[in-house]
């Protein structure tokens, strides 16, 4: 397939901070590629050097065939940017936004006006189209944007953290509006915080971390560099911890963890769900009282915790959800 | 929906530099006529130190003519057409901040549009906003008193440099918009370091009564140039008028000052929107 986006030792400082150290990566045409990240990773900048925001220092970028240094109208010609804000004018209505960007497009005043039509319909706004952003909410300012950064029907979109701030129904709007995109061919550069979203929306996903690329590819293959599959064992009194983990050495395809005060025993296995069963044969075998038993496989979550290696507190802020960090504290 | 290409019509690039300017600025119109308070506000500021000025401090300045309020009135008003002209600059300040830290500078500068055309536009709408304040503040001058006393080309002269001066200050406003913080920030920069230019001049008392060492720079002082040319050019009186060169030669050199800061602040204006990272810094 051809590439929408060439990434090759892309480096950026702003004065002493080293933004991006040298990174690479592709996007294969007509597909989404998560940029993932703590803050300060380097997505955002990553994001506006490929949208012609930001010159890059050394390296080279091309989107859509073109280089976005040396040849960036034409670049900006093929692509559509929705960033962190909704970056549309507070004082105008919906349509006549759209309009200003699609002139500002280079369309004719008539398709500039005809195209913001199409997307008012499209995005379901043609309702509000007639009053002022002041009056709309956050999940239709977050569409106006998204339909702005479409006004020109771009071949690669840059979609900057699209859901932040969005409420659960508007976000879930929102990726079947992206992945309706995908499905006609537009290529999507998406960052986010919520791998959630990356899980769900992204082929393949580029993992940052202080500026540079730790780690890429598809959900699957970053998943399995953390392990495999797991079962997790819960049981009555701290006591039976040790028991249970004697137990359960035979289905275990690395070693067992502890959690004491949740009475977890963590057991990373390759049996699937036969080891569950198998797992529940063994302990009524050795007669201990199952609390609770489930077979986890490993998030995107799990990925950025053991690749980016940072504490669970400093991970809170960004994006891991309080639940996640009894597990972690297992591992470590 | 698929994707297909736009046929987008073809503009040699001069064309696309008026149509993008042309589409901003009526952004920018629209949004004077959807926040008719704003305009409000830009009104009254010059209203009230005509009013101000005309009944309040007037009648403690003596300019030595024989009916002292209404030679203060006259002489006042080119005095506060040239304030005003001076204000110009943070009636874009504000607007070009927001713009950066909501992003819509962001979307701009990742269109194919013309970048000059952001400011263009902008600075061109701010013109047309001026120009409404140039228009009610001479109402309110004939109504206190003032009056054109020159001839109509003479007068016109004097429009059509009142109007070039507020443009050549949008563009400073549109050099530090990009280099501020926040909207607030904004305010305050684009407005601060007018007023000592502007009191520190001819606009509300005549030169000879400040201390020497300040007379100078108040005689060389652009919005003093600008208030004495306007005076001449509607036919105002000019008392006390000394021999130094700006007095000498004020249309002329306020014209000079006019172009030279559109010379300098235009380009440097649009090189610090093409530049700078506004809205960006978080990596």
């Amino acid at each position: 397939m051809p590439l929408a986006i060439e990434v090759s030792g892309l480096e950026k400082n702003f004065g002493e901070v080293q933004a991006l150290r040298g990174i690479d990566f592709n996007v294969e045409q007509g597909t989404v590629v998560g940029l993932l990240g703590p803050n300060g990773s380097g997505k955002t900048t990553t994001v506006r050097i490929l949208a012609t925001l930001l010159k890059s220092d050394a390296g080279v970028a091309r989107v859509g065939g073109f280089d976005v240094g040396t040849q960036s109208d034409q670049v900006r010609k093929v692509i559509g940017l929705t960033g962190q804000y909704a970056a549309v004018d507070e004082y105008l209505t919906g349509r006549e936004n759209l309009q200003l960007f699609g002139q500002l497009f280079h369309l004719s005043k008539k398709q500039a006006s005809e195209r913001a039509d199409e997307l008012l319909d499209r995005f379901d706004l043609a309702d509000a189209a007639d009053r002022g952003i002041k009056g709309y909410s956050g999940g239709m300012r977050r569409r106006l944007d998204l339909a702005a950064s479409l006004i020109g029907n771009p071949s690669v979109l840059f979609l900057d953290e699209p859901t932040t701030g969005l409420d659960p129904r508007s976000r879930l709007g929102m990726w079947s509006v992206i992945e309706s995109l995908v499905a006609q061919g537009t290529t999507v550069l998406l960052t986010t915080q919520y791998l959630e979203e990356a899980d769900q929306l992204a082929s393949r996903s580029v993992v940052l971390d202080h500026g540079a690329v730790i780690a890429q590819g598809t959900s699957d293959e970053l998943k399995s560099q953390v392990g495999g599959d797991r079962v997790e064992v819960v049981v009555e009194t701290p006591a039976q911890l040790d028991q249970a983990k004697l137990a359960l050495a035979g289905i275990a395809s690395g070693p067992i963890n502890l959690v004491i005060d949740e009475h977890k025993v963590v057991v990373p296995t390759s049996g699937g769900s036969r080891a569950v069963v198998e797992a529940v044969r063994l302990l009524d075998e050795a007669q201990i009282t199952i609390a609770d038993i489930a077979l986890r496989r490993p998030t995107l979550d799990d990925v950025f915790l053991s690749l980016t290696g940072r504490s669970a507190q400093e991970l809170s802020e960004t994006s891991a959800p309080s639940s996640k960090r009894s597990r972690r504290g297992a591992r470590a | 929906m698929t994707i297909r290409n736009i046929e987008t019509p073809f503009r040699p690039a001069l064309g696309w530099l008026v149509y993008d300017t042309l589409a901003v600025a009526r952004r920018h119109v629209l949004k004077i006529t959807r926040v008719p308070e704003s305009l409000f506000f830009a009104l009254i500021q010059p209203v009230m130190f005509v009013l101000l000025f005309a009944f309040v401090f007037g009648g403690a300045i003596d300019l030595g003519a024989a009916n002292r309020a209404q030679a203060y009135r006259e002489y006042l008003i080119p005095g506060i057409f040239a304030q005003t002209v001076m204000f110009a600059v943070a009636s874009i300040t504000v607007g070009i901040t927001e713009d950066a830290n909501r992003g819509v500078m962001d979307r701009f500068r990742s269109l194919p549009m013309r970048p000059g055309a952001v400011l263009g536009g902008h600075t061109l709408a701010s013109l047309f906003q001026n120009a409404l304040v140039i228009i009610i503040l001479s109402i309110t001058g004939l109504l206190v008193g003032w009056r054109i006393r020159g001839s109509i080309v003479d007068a016109a002269l004097g429009y059509l440099l009142l109007a070039l001066f507020a443009y050549a200050m949008t563009w400073i406003g549109a050099w530090i918009g990009p280099h501020m913080p926040n909207p607030e920030v904004a305010g305050t920069a684009g407005l601060a370091w007018i007023f000592p230019l502007t009191f520190a001049s001819n606009v509300f008392t005549p030169i000879s009564t400040m201390p020497s060492w300040l007379q100078p720079l108040a005689l060389w002082n652009p919005v003093s140039c600008l208030a004495l040319a306007c005076r001449k050019l509607f036919g105002n009186p000019i008392p006390f008028q000394g021999n130094s060169f700006p007095e000498q030669h004020a249309v002329p050199m306020a014209f000079g000052y006019a172009f030279l800061l559109l010379a300098i602040f235009a380009p440097l204006a649009v090189r610090a929107f093409k530049t700078r990272n506004v809205g960006g810094q978080k990596a």
